[in-house]
């Protein structure tokens, strides 16, 4: 039974970082980047929905909405002042500035909301399940991640597939100058792309407060390098890869607390990477490109 | 002698040294003159230790074009290895100066093999996934190094990775106490050490660089598939580029690990990665003065605006962002060069700005 608890606790953090991933995911795929930015888009997010519920006491559902349209105007903002003006720039400039905006949004934070922990109150309010007379617990807040985290892959799987922006994007992440001149606009398809990835950012900060409830300026850096680990096992650029690294890496990182040590269980968690990315050197969903002289 | 100095690299090459001597030279004469303040004489050889790591990793990052997000695992590696052998030959080598010697070669050398280990699997991937398994990797070693426990009695030196296998008899001190880290270190680092580190750092990345070697992993950095078909061994060029990177940053780790009495893991983690990274970009890919020179600044600009307190950080990124937007986006250039060019015309005849324009 123990086994299944920790089971189930690994798949409520993993869904998150599957969320997480989801977003680095899009943004990698069709704008070529590492947005090392996106843990910290997190973290604001996370932050304006405490300010929403705290301060302006209204309803924790509309705290979503509200964060997520915030993250989705500071994402379109960041990607038109800092990555724009560098498009067709090596990528290590990017890389740079991404690293720029991080220190830029943590710092920022710092200065608004002070470095101090706050104590983030769960937006989910119904009481957990008990199942076999309480021996596996499963708690709202597991129920709501997986269950938001499935719908956004299925939700992200169709926009990508089936509506006139989802296949730009496509096309734009296969080859950018064919995709131009096919007419479509690829400056506006990347924008939609950030815009999207820091939406689903918000939503992952506030499921990522609900379930480990600290809210500090760094809080988003770690699990953001854990999403991009998960989004890099599953095959970047892939939604269903990033979907199942996240849940992986999730699950991986629970079982090496509760069975290995809980010192080592970032050392395991990257170990399975490494192993993977040698095995698989596209991780595990993602397509091997051949190169071509 | 003229002929010599006719050649462009070498010239470089001298500037190099002869600045990095004068600065030296400057400042060891303002220390001993009691001019720097004991804050200012603080950040000395940590300045030092950050050049040594930017060169090195200058020499995957910028001459062999591998992206490295892990370096400050190695620097981690060296800084302990070094204490460890440090404290071990205390009574051994009762010099000062001989034992950081040495525990900066022991350090190098561990950090050097561990690198080779590594790029064992690391350098079998390519671009961006080589840049996320250097970080995993740097990340697993700050995780070893942060609970790892060593400690000496009488009966020898101990180790363990859990504090309850730990028994040391009475009398035995910890070199390492897992995350609480290396505690009453003796502070063996001094700035003129620093200085000859980074000399020993100058002469072997130099000479690697404006060497055949150098030539052939400069080639690999253009085109990998063209390099390999003039006949180049393009993993075993990288690994060595590899390795000396880590060495070098074990040695710079060593310097840094002996001039603190207390140095925890966490130090060197990710954050501390990207840092060196920064460095090395903004100093210039492959050029080797430029990271001397962005690693003292950079280094010293946060330090230097303590006064600010907490919007120094912030001040930092909008610089960092700034200058990536300046020298990398055609708009903003061609907006400079636009500003460049009223100024000009302000001071010269109307005529002449038309020439001026591109």
């Amino acid at each position: 039974m123990q086994i299944l608890q920790y089971f189930i606790n690994g798949i409520s953090i993993g869904a998150v970082y599957a969320i997480i991933a989801l977003g680095y995911t899009m943004v990698y795929g069709i704008a070529k980047m590492l947005n090392f930015a996106h843990g910290d888009i997190i973290m604001v997010g996370a932050y304006i929905s405490f300010c929403v519920t705290n301060y302006l006491g209204l309803p924790a559902i509309v705290s979503v909405v509200i964060s997520m349209a915030v993250c989705t105007v500071l994402g379109i903002v960041i990607e038109g002042l800092a990555y724009k003006p560098l498009r067709g720039a090596p990528s290590l400039a990017v890389l740079i500035t991404a690293i720029g905006v991080s220190y830029f949004l943590q710092n920022a934070a710092q200065l608004i909301w002070s470095s101090s922990a706050k104590n983030f109150t769960s937006i989910v309010t119904f009481a957990p399940i008990r199942l076999f007379d309480g021996k596996l617990v499963v708690t709202g807040e597991v129920l709501v991640t997986v269950l938001v985290s499935v719908v956004v892959m299925f939700a992200l799987t169709w926009f990508t597939g089936s509506t006139r922006t989802g296949k730009a994007m496509r096309a734009v992440s296969e080859d950018q100058d064919a995709a131009q001149l096919m007419g479509i606009n690829v400056n506006r398809t990347i924008s939609t792309t950030f815009a999207i990835g820091s939406a689903l950012a918000a939503v992952a900060g506030v499921l990522l407060c609900s379930t480990v409830p600290t809210l500090q300026p760094t809080t988003g850096s770690m699990p953001g390098i854990r999403a991009f680990t998960a989004a890099v096992l599953g095959g970047i650029g892939s939604i269903p890869g990033a979907m199942l690294g996240g849940i992986l890496i999730g699950i991986i990182e629970t079982f090496a607390k509760a069975y290995i040590s809980t010192q080592f269980s970032d050392a395991v968690v990257f170990s399975v990477l490494i192993i993977i990315l040698l095995v698989k050197p596209a991780g595990l969903l993602g397509k091997q490109v051949q190169e071509k002289v | 002698m003229k002929k010599i100095l006719q050649n462009k690299t070498t010239r470089t090459n001298l500037t190099t040294y002869a600045l990095v001597t004068v600065a030296f030279l400057v400042l060891q004469a303002l220390s001993s003159m009691g001019m720097l303040t004991s804050s200012v004489n603080g950040y000395l050889v940590p300045v030092c230790v950050y050049i040594v790591l930017t060169i090195s990793l200058n020499l995957l990052v910028g001459v062999c074009g591998e992206l490295s997000l892990g370096h400050a695992g190695f620097m981690g590696i060296g800084a302990f290895s070094g204490i460890v052998a440090a404290a071990l030959l205390q009574s051994a080598v009762p010099n000062g100066t001989l034992r950081l010697i040495t525990a900066m070669i022991v350090g190098g050398i561990l950090a050097g093999f561990l690198g080779f280990l590594i790029g064992i699997p690391v350098l079998r991937l390519r671009g961006d996934y080589l840049a996320i398994v250097t970080l995993a990797f740097g990340e697993i070693l700050k995780n070893l190094i942060g609970n790892m426990y060593i400690g000496t009695d009488a009966k020898g030196l101990h180790f363990s990775i859990s504090a309850s296998k730990m028994e040391l008899l009475e009398g035995g001190t910890y070199l390492i106490a897992g995350p609480k880290g290396a505690t009453g270190v003796e502070k063996l680092s001094t700035f003129s050490m620093g200085f000859v580190l980074i000399l020993f750092t100058l002469f072997i990345v130099l000479n690697l660089i404006n060497s055949k070697e150098g030539r052939a992993i400069k080639a690999i950095k253009e085109n990998r598939i063209a390099a390999e078909s003039v006949g180049i061994n393009v993993t075993a060029f990288r690994m060595k580029a590899f390795v000396v990177s880590a060495f070098l940053a074990g040695m710079a780790g060593a310097l840094f690990g002996l001039n603190f009495s207390s140095v925890t893991a966490s130090k060197f983690n990710f954050n501390t990665s990207i840092n060196i990274l920064v460095f090395v970009v903004l100093g210039g890919m492959g050029n080797i003065l430029g990271s001397v020179i962005s690693a003292t600044v950079l280094y010293l600009l946060p330090e230097l605006m303590r006064g600010l307190d907490d919007l120094r950080m912030l001040l930092y990124a909008v610089v960092l962002i700034v200058v990536m937007l300046c020298t990398w986006s055609p708009s903003v250039k061609g907006w400079i060069q636009c500003v460049c060019d009223r100024v000009k015309g302000l001071f010269h005849k109307p005529g002449k700005e038309a020439v001026s324009n591109e």
